[in-house]
Order: C-alpha cells, then sequence, then structure tokens
C-alpha cells in the first residue's frame, strides 16, 4: 500500500502547484494510480533507492527521477529505470 | 521483483482485489527553474521518524494517516522506522535510511551544485493506508500546503 500512498500524497503535492515526481516499486500499481510523474524500479520491496549503503546506486536512481521533473504532460509520465 | 507475481500469495491476493484510489491531480504543474537553482524537499512512506518524535501507530484500523517533519539537517543514520507492513525486508531500511529518504545523497548533489540548497524540512508518512480518505482530505493536503508555503521548487517521494 505504500505505492499507493505516494501516489495519492504526490497527487496532493502537484495539486498545490508543486512539481513531483515518485520512485515507485510496483508496476501494477503505478498504472492503477497514476501518479503524474514516476519512475518504476526493478528493485525488491522495501529498496527503493536500490542498495543500503551504495551512494553511487542511490544517486544513479534518484538522479534518473530528478531528470523526470522537467517533463510536462497532460498524461502520466511513467518511465522504467535503466541501471548503469 | 516488483511485479504482484513475485510477492507472496496472500499479499498477491489482496493487492490484485484492492480497488486502488487514483491520484488527485488534474493538471501537472511546471518545474519553473533549472535543478541547479531549486529547492527540492523529501517525502518518503517508509514511516521513518527522529528518535524523539512518536513512532506512527500500527493500531490504527486503516492505516495511521499522520506524518513527521524531518529536518533537513538531520543525522540519517538516527532514523528510525516504525512500519507495520510485514511485506518488505527492513535490513536494508535500517542499515542505511538512504534508502528510502535520501537525505546525504541530496546534500552531495546541492555540494555539487547539480541541485539548489534542500528544503529546511522533509516529510515522512507510514504509507501501509488501506483506507485513504483522511490521508486525502488532511494529511497530504496539509503537506501540500507546508511545502508550497516553504516555496519548494519540487518534491520527489519514495515508498518502501
Amino acid at each position: 500500500m505504500c505505492n499507493q500512498a505516494v501516489g495519492l500524497i504526490q497527487g496532493c503535492i502537484e495539486s498545490a502547484g508543486i512539481p513531483s515526481v515518485s520512485i515507485l516499486l510496483l508496476r501494477e500499481v503505478a498504472d492503477q494510480v497514476r501518479p503524474p510523474r514516476s519512475l518504476w524500479v526493478p528493485f525488491p520491496m522495501g529498496y527503493p533507492l536500490g542498495e543500503p549503503r551504495r551512494p553511487d546506486v542511490q544517486e544513479h536512481v534518484l538522479l534518473a527521477a530528478l531528470d523526470l521533473l522537467p517533463r510536462h504532460s497532460t498524461a502520466p509520465i511513467l518511465e522504467d529505470y535503466r541501471p548503469s | 521483483m516488483a511485479y504482484f507475481d513475485d510477492l507472496p500469495f496472500v499479499e498477491r491476493s489482496f493487492l490484485k482485489l484492492y480497488r486502488y484510489r487514483r491520484s488527485p491531480w488534474k493538471t501537472m504543474a511546471r518545474l519553473e527553474k533549472p535543478l541547479s537553482a531549486s529547492r527540492g524537499a523529501l517525502i518518503t512512506t517508509a514511516a521513518l521518524h527522529l528518535p524523539g518524535q512518536e513512532p506512527f501507530d500500527e493500531s490504527i484500523r486503516g492505516g495511521d494517516w499522520s506524518y513527521r517533519e524531518i529536518p533537513d539537517a538531520t543525522d540519517v543514520g538516527t532514523l528510525r522506522t516504525s512500519h507495520r507492513s510485514k511485506s518488505f525486508d527492513r535490513a536494508g531500511l535500517e542499515s542505511d535510511p538512504n534508502l528510502a529518504l535520501p537525505l546525504d545523497r541530496l546534500h552531495e548533489l546541492a555540494a555539487r551544485g547539480v541541485i539548489g540548497p534542500p528544503n529546511r524540512r522533509h516529510f515522512s508518512f507510514m504509507g501501509s493506508i488501506v483506507a485513504p480518505g483522511r490521508l486525502l482530505r488532511e494529511s497530504g493536503p496539509e503537506v501540500a500546503d507546508k511545502l508550497r508555503k516553504d516555496a519548494v521548487d519540487w518534491v520527489l517521494l519514495t515508498p518502501v
């Protein structure tokens, strides 16, 4: 339910006029909740930034998500994360 | 991982039958500044909290919709999680809370000028909310209003 909660809070943020992006772990939930911008990552539940104590991996995921922020659309933007 | 079919049977069955709510946005907001000059904030649903803050309440039927403010200057290693969900492995989060609230990564990017200085505060929820009415009516808009008053330029959100 964490993924739904993220998408719902994200909708509140976007509705307040603040651009937002989420990292989501469950593809089916992303498809149904439809937050404005999200990056789907192929990591286990509990590991949204990839690996603990791996700043390089965490930064790569973070930057991939931030890359979506300037994008603008009338439909939800859902991208797949591609590990380097 | 990360597809329903990868999850244990009981959880998979629940998630397949659950009636999901749609994210309540109508128009996408625009990023008005380059990232290097913008102020960002983080929101996680990992139920992270400071040692002195009240843990999230596992006993609330439908899920605890409250939130905790996490100051930007927080030492990430001091954060604790009180998440009630049994559906994820906590070992990674307990060993490095940056896994869900990447404050250290945010500060490193800001120090290199990739992003502007982070907001003075970030927010944590417990995502295990099956009845999200009060999240949508109360705490979600309340946090959005706080971030709007903080004049943040963007928000990044993570689940666990």
